[in-house]
């Protein structure tokens, strides 16, 4: 029980206290660019759900078996067990991250060609969208655990979704508003999702 | 040729820049724009892997097979980003500390990837370490812009040296107080919003 009410709090802490867009800045090329269409907003948002609930436990075995200091003791020969090949994290991320990607794609076109229909062209873009990697490298830096990434991944991906959908909605109603030339597309989105993060702020004093 | 190569370096300074015209690259132009001194430090360690990646792609794209060219990208990229990292790690420590994933996240920086594929891929090397300079500069300085004001408005500071007299801040018995917002996520999108207004109303471009 004690360890349910733990996950459901670093999932709330995750979605809305410390939201991997609004307040870490994670992804925001593909907010930018995305969220002008609602059905694709919600496509992407669940797409990185996905992948980011995939990726994040999957790099933390690969963190944990592989790289840490010591990692390698499992394998039984002395001379590796004090191998430390942490500083390959990045590298071997992206391309767990790259490679899961192009599985996940594989998997959904042969299984369920509607839900491969509807992520379809966000799946690609994923590899390089800073959530993913961003999430798998706080993961090492906050030391979670299995169970804590496995909920981290998929409450932050939610964190994304909740962002993009909400901010194309308001950008939906923005195309009745008169905006001045300069401001229009790029600087009044930066200027909304400001004041989105303000809002999500709010959340901040909430301790769990 | 000398003057192609200046229209390369300057283009993307004020009229192409990355930042406010392309929107690649926002992530870490807002993450790290809270002291000067990071946004400096995230520069330099920016132009290195920007550079470096566009004249090493550009050199190997007649061998780079079309299919796989974005594993390969990433793998060169990554490759430099590590080695920048443990460059940072062993000499500024402390700022390496603060800047935490953000030298990780210069992978999937999409500058990189985005000059990588629309540049470096078609042009000579010497090109594109010219474009990599332009760009690099053009990200450097909106981001320099946007630390001046939020270490300024923020915290009173420039590079960590006091501008604000102390003799004014209410608890000497003065009257200011620093703006907290700035050091938080909200005053970042919204200077950043302005910045583009100002720089699309000088520059006359106009989205629909």
């Amino acid at each position: 029980m004690e360890l349910l009410e733990h996950y459901l709090s670093l999932a709330t802490k995750s979605i809305f206290i410390e939201n991997i867009l609004l307040a870490y800045f994670l992804g925001m090329c593909s907010f930018l660019a995305i969220s002008k269409k609602i059905e694709a907003s919600i496509g992407l948002g669940f797409a990185v759900i996905f992948v980011n609930g995939v990726t994040v436990p999957l790099n933390y075995l690969i963190k944990v078996f592989l790289l840490d200091e010591g990692a390698l003791s499992w394998v039984g020969i002395p001379a590796l067990a004090t191998v430390d090949l942490s500083f390959l994290a990045f590298i071997t991320f992206i391309a767990t991250i790259a490679g899961m990607v192009q599985l996940v794609e594989m998997l959904l076109d042969k299984f369920s060609p509607a839900l491969y229909n509807s992520l379809g062209i966000f799946l690609p873009l994923i590899a390089v969208n800073c959530s993913i990697l961003g999430a798998s490298l706080f993961m090492g830096e906050r030391g979670y655990d299995f169970g804590e990434s496995a909920v981290f991944g998929v409450s932050s991906g939610a964190g994304f979704a909740l962002a993009i959908v909400s901010m194309a909605a308001i950008r939906f109603k923005l195309k009745y508003s008169n905006i001045p030339d300069g401001l229009k597309g790029l600087g009044i989105t930066m200027i909304l999702t400001g004041l989105l993060s303000m809002a999500y702020l709010s959340f901040s004093g909430i301790n769990l | 040729m000398e003057k192609k190569a200046k229209a390369i370096i300057s283009d993307p300074m004020v009229d192409n820049n990355p930042i406010t015209k392309q929107i690649l690259g926002i992530c870490s132009a807002l993450a790290v724009t809270v002291k000067m001194e990071q946004a400096v430090v995230m520069s330099l360690a920016l132009t290195f892997v920007l550079v470096c990646s566009n004249v090493i792609i550009s050199l190997l794209r007649k061998g780079i097979p079309r299919k796989i060219r974005i594993i390969v990208q990433l793998t060169v990229i990554a490759s430099l980003v590590i080695l920048i990292d443990q460059i940072l790690k062993a000499y500024l420590y402390d700022i390496s500390k603060q800047l935490s994933v953000f030298v990780g996240l210069i992978i999937t920086n999409c500058i990189i990837m985005g000059r990588a594929e629309a540049f470096a891929m078609q042009n000579n090397y010497k090109d594109a370490m010219y474009d990599g300079l332009g760009n690099a500069m053009g990200y450097g300085s909106i981001l320099i812009i946007v630390s001046t004001f939020r270490e300024l408005l923020g915290s009173g500071t420039l590079f960590n040296y006091s501008i604000i007299p102390a003799s004014i801040y209410l608890e000497n018995g003065g009257w200011y107080v620093n703006n907290g917002l700035m050091l938080l996520a909200p005053g970042a999108f919204i200077i950043l919003g302005l910045i583009i207004w100002v720089q699309r109303t000088y520059t006359h471009y106009i989205e629909d």
